[in-house]
């Protein structure tokens, strides 16, 4: 039988404001076919989202949801999540929204280890506003911003959430919805913070300057940059800086995660339930 | 009413205030002079299953807090004015979407940096618009020890009845002042909480933005079955981005005359030593608020000490201001004197509000407090 969308989509705001051929609408659609499979009630899910293309993810869907300010979707969403602990608390942001503006949040969100996903929609340039220099934007490439071409550092936004603890951190493209499925599923699935970098296109203003005018030609530069992790590790040293790896890239499964945390330690310490939280409680004795 | 005596300070009561509110959140940052408030909250929210998080900047500490504000519990954060600044964005997100929270703002020197650790009145023109656009905010101004507790009260109540962020004013002299305060009890204070308004019919008929041109929005909790939209997009009834020219209009419209149109419900003023005067020559009438009040009220002691007929006027609430209440006794009386811990801040509302541009100042920006003797001096330097 065929999947039923309409279930999860706010049908009165279609059609989406999002190009003709981008990426978003597919992890929309692969977003909602996760939430799906797990069978977890609409009413137990909130989605928070930013500024920018991906901010508008939240209006489409049914859930409850939230548009928030440039890049601080997982700030609000902390306050969601704190306060209702056992429900599912998604952060939809993109690549200028979580590096950049936002990174900040999106540092100490993983740092936290809350319970929440956090989806950036990395299409490697400022799509909104028309092509400017993202974090992510390759160096070499054409912006609105750098017409002669960016000089900025690429930013790989998976080391960024490893490094800055998130528990479960992984890469998927657009091009394949099955696998963005799964990727969803078990970033649900995981209790702590899910730090997902997913590849999006924008053939308008990434590739109408960087030879990629159509959808196809962007959905071809995102395969020639993306290859399995297990792929990507029998490539040669020289040759792994030039394409991202895909899948699961890090997952810790016994950290404890924040909420959980609080309710039971800090709340059990001054309700009397527990002693003084002291570094014994932890594996790391610094 | 019952009273319970408390020898504690200003930040410490804001605190005690919140959670006896209802409060539930606390999303914050450390900042002198205000750091106290999160100290004393932090130990007080998990006794009562609460949540306070110090979260990684102002902006994260506003921004968790108008979450939480979301997901529907009473939320507050405590700062002073550099954090305002920082907040300022979100704190016009959470206008736009009615989102209801209690900002304590501890001011201290400004502008910038400028003076961390003492006092000032600087923030009056901040707290009447932070954020950019087109609303109004509602600001307190606590002028005593138990106004830090009652005033947050109040504060909770307000940001609950017309949807939105209501601002504390303490400064540092109050927030740091340690001393006696009398407060209501903790039952009192409890029978007194006004929750904000939900909706318990079906869900298809759930339009939270879709109420009278004066009123608040309706938001209900997440979670309970009404999926609706927060945005700081205009937006329509059910809380969807719209360009749509009356959709936009009447919004920003209801936002202004939610608060305007009930100003009477806001508005909190204290007369001191006003009742004997009917506009005889030589009669003074000072304007203060907060901690200067307390120099002022002393001042007014000795003044009439010496002869001279004067009395105080104190607005309370600052935001929006008590026109009114202002223009009766700018009317009736000749010598004005406003004394602040600014230049002109509150001033320059009340030559506004009284059409007059004879009213005298004393001004202070140096860190310092303003002694009774200063005002004195200079009512009888000035009339």
């Amino acid at each position: 039988m065929a999947f039923n969308y309409d279930k999860y989509l706010r049908l009165e705001k279609m059609p989406t404001l999002w190009c003709w051929g981008c990426g978003d609408g597919v992890i929309l659609k692969a977003f909602v076919r996760a939430i799906a499979k797990l069978g977890i009630n609409q009413d137990d899910v909130c989605v928070v989202s930013g500024i920018g293309c991906s901010g508008r993810f939240s209006s489409y869907v049914d859930f409850n949801t939230v548009h928030t300010t440039h890049g601080r979707t997982v700030a609000f969403a902390t306050g969601v999540q704190l306060m209702n602990p056992d429900k599912h608390v998604i952060c939809v942001a993109g690549d200028g929204d979580a590096l950049a503006i936002g990174g900040n949040h999106t540092i100490h969100g993983a740092r936290r280890n809350i319970n929440m996903t956090l989806i950036i929609i990395n299409n490697f340039i400022y799509g909104l506003t028309n092509s400017q220099t993202s974090p992510t934007t390759p160096q070499g490439m054409w912006t609105v911003s750098q017409k002669s071409g960016n000089i900025d550092p690429t930013f790989d936004a998976c080391k960024l959430g490893i490094a800055a603890g998130a528990t479960f951190v992984a890469r998927e493209t657009m091009l394949d919805p099955k696998k963005l499925e799964k990727i969803f599923v078990k970033a649900l699935e995981h209790r702590g913070f899910s730090y997902l970098d997913i590849i999006s296109n924008c053939h308008v203003n990434l590739g109408r300057k960087n030879q990629m005018q159509s959808a196809m030609e962007n959905l071809e530069w995102i395969d020639r940059i993306t290859l399995p992790l297990k792929k990507w590790e029998e490539l040669p040293e020289e040759e792994k800086m030039n394409v991202f790896p895909t899948g699961v890239l890090h997952h810790v499964t016994d950290a404890r995660e924040y909420s959980d945390m609080y309710y039971e330690d800090v709340i059990g310490f001054h309700q009397g339930k527990r002693s003084k939280i002291t570094q014994d409680d932890f594996a790391k004795k610094i | 009413m019952a009273t319970r005596e408390v020898i504690s300070t200003g930040n410490d009561l804001a605190a005690m205030a919140a959670v006896d509110a209802g409060c539930r959140f606390f999303g914050g940052y450390p900042i002198t002079p205000s750091s106290e408030v999160m100290h004393t909250i932090s130990d007080l929210l998990p006794q009562v299953g609460g949540v306070c998080i110090q979260m990684e900047d102002e902006i994260a500490g506003i921004a968790a807090t108008i979450g939480a504000g979301m997901a529907g519990v009473r939320t507050m954060t405590g700062t002073s004015g550099p954090g305002v600044s920082l907040k300022a964005e979100n704190l016009g997100l959470a206008q736009m979407a009615e989102v209801p929270l209690v900002l304590v703002n501890v001011m201290r020197g400004g502008p910038s940096t400028g003076l961390p650790t003492r006092v000032s009145q600087g923030d009056i023109r901040q707290s009447r618009n932070p954020s950019h656009g087109d609303y109004r905010s509602i600001t307190l101004c606590a002028g005593s020890l138990a106004e830090c507790y009652t005033e947050t009260v109040r504060a909770f109540n307000l940001a609950d009845r017309f949807m939105q962020p209501v601002f504390v004013l303490l400064d540092e002299t109050i927030g740091h002042m340690h001393g006696k305060a009398m407060l209501p009890t903790q039952e009192e204070v409890k029978a007194g909480i006004v929750p904000r308004k939900s909706f318990d019919g079906p869900a298809e008929e759930y339009f939270p933005y879709e109420c009278e041109a004066d009123q608040p929005a309706v938001l209900n909790p997440m979670f309970q079955g009404y999926r609706y939209h927060f945005t700081g997009l205009h937006h329509d009834k059910k809380g969807f981005p719209t360009e749509e020219i009356d959709t936009c209009r009447k919004l920003i419209q209801r936002l202004e005359d939610k608060v305007m149109n009930h100003r009477d419900e806001i508005e909190l003023n204290e007369e001191f030593m006003l009742d004997d005067m009917n506009g005889e020559e030589g009669e003074v009438l000072i304007i203060a608020y907060g901690s200067v009040s307390l120099a002022a009220k002393e001042a007014i002691r000795h003044l009439r000490a010496d002869g001279i007929k004067a009395g105080l006027f104190r607005p309370i609430t600052l935001w929006p201001s008590p026109a009114e209440s202002i223009k009766k006794y700018t009317d009736m009386i000749k010598n004005v004197l406003c004394v602040e811990l600014n230049i002109r801040q509150y001033t320059e509302e009340v030559e506004r509000v009284s059409s007059r541009l004879d009213i005298e100042g004393l001004y202070k920006v140096n860190g310092r407090p303003i002694s009774p003797y200063e005002i004195v001096n200079k009512v009888k330097e000035v009339f």
